[in-house]
């Protein structure tokens, strides 16, 4: 049986800097990593990690009130390979990535009119932690197009073939 | 799925049995929860997170967040975790030392420590 050459596949989703949309995009991601090829036992880390990447951007976004949309592409080339894009100043996303936890959860509470934050240095990293120690394959460098940084993750794939 | 959260005493601990995903948009509620047992004289916390899906830096944010708070009140906030995919992430993130993690609510509300 001839089997056509694997062409490259594309998904690619732009939100709101929302923290309800985080979720969303997790659950995507989940289901476009398992279509391609990607391994079982790999997707909860995949999940976490694109998660993980987009809660570090939503921050970046809120703390510099910019309302832009983030984009998260994925492809299954030869890896499946994931790039989360936000349009924030490129020196803090690389100088601040700890502050995230903490940032994020500050503009949440003022929105809702819930506790004000207190979580302090001690969380600072931790998503950065999450993602440098589930990702083998993690880039973090300044968008192509010169507006932001982009977060590159990828994970290998099984691709299922007739010989 | 969302958060669910319940709280149950268990001879003199609180415990609060969390369900669902602790994200950056369910996070808040947890931290107003945990914040609210301190508030109401709990010292002796469990946080069982035995039915978590999914948990990231922001819920572990506000876990560390709740055991600094209760240690400054001479209290303690103790983790239920039975899971491994869940135990990965604190061990990843060096969390695994700052916490107190028992296998079950039993073990933890009696004090002995399983495993190591």
């Amino acid at each position: 049986m001839n089997t056509p050459p694997a062409a490259v596949s594309t998904v690619h989703l732009a939100f709101s800097p929302e923290p309800a949309y985080v979720r969303t995009v997790r659950l995507v991601a989940a289901a476009v990593a398992r279509r391609a090829g990607v391994a079982d036992e790999l997707l909860d880390e995949v999940r976490l990690a694109i998660g993980e990447a987009c809660t570090r951007a939503v921050a970046l976004h809120r703390r510099h009130g910019l309302m832009d949309p983030i984009d998260v592409t994925m492809t299954d080339g030869g890896r499946f390979m994931v790039r989360v894009t936000d349009r924030g100043p490129a020196e803090s996303a690389r100088d601040e990535p700890g502050e995230t936890t903490g940032d994020i959860m500050a503009q949440v509470a003022a929105e809702t009119g819930r506790m004000p934050v207190d979580e302090d240095a001690l969380t600072a990293g931790v998503g950065l932690a999450l993602l440098t120690g589930l990702v083998s394959d993690l880039d973090v460098a300044a968008a192509a197009d010169g507006a932001g940084t982009e977060v590159r993750m990828s994970w290998p794939i099984n691709r299922h073939t007739n010989g | 799925m969302e958060l669910s959260l319940a709280t149950r005493s268990v001879s003199d601990h609180a415990v609060l049995e969390i369900g669902g995903e602790i994200d950056v948009y369910t996070a808040p509620r947890l931290r107003e929860r945990l914040i609210e047992m301190v508030g109401a004289g709990e010292r002796q916390v469990v946080v069982d997170l035995g039915r978590v899906e999914f948990l990231d830096s922001t819920g572990l944010g506000v876990l560390v967040g709740a055991h600094r708070r209760l240690r400054a009140s001479s209290g303690s906030l103790t983790l239920v975790c039975p899971h491994e995919r869940l135990l990965k992430i604190f061990r990843i993130t060096g969390l695994d030392s700052v916490f107190e993690i028992h296998e079950s609510v039993e073990s933890a509300t009696t004090g002995t420590r399983a495993g190591t």
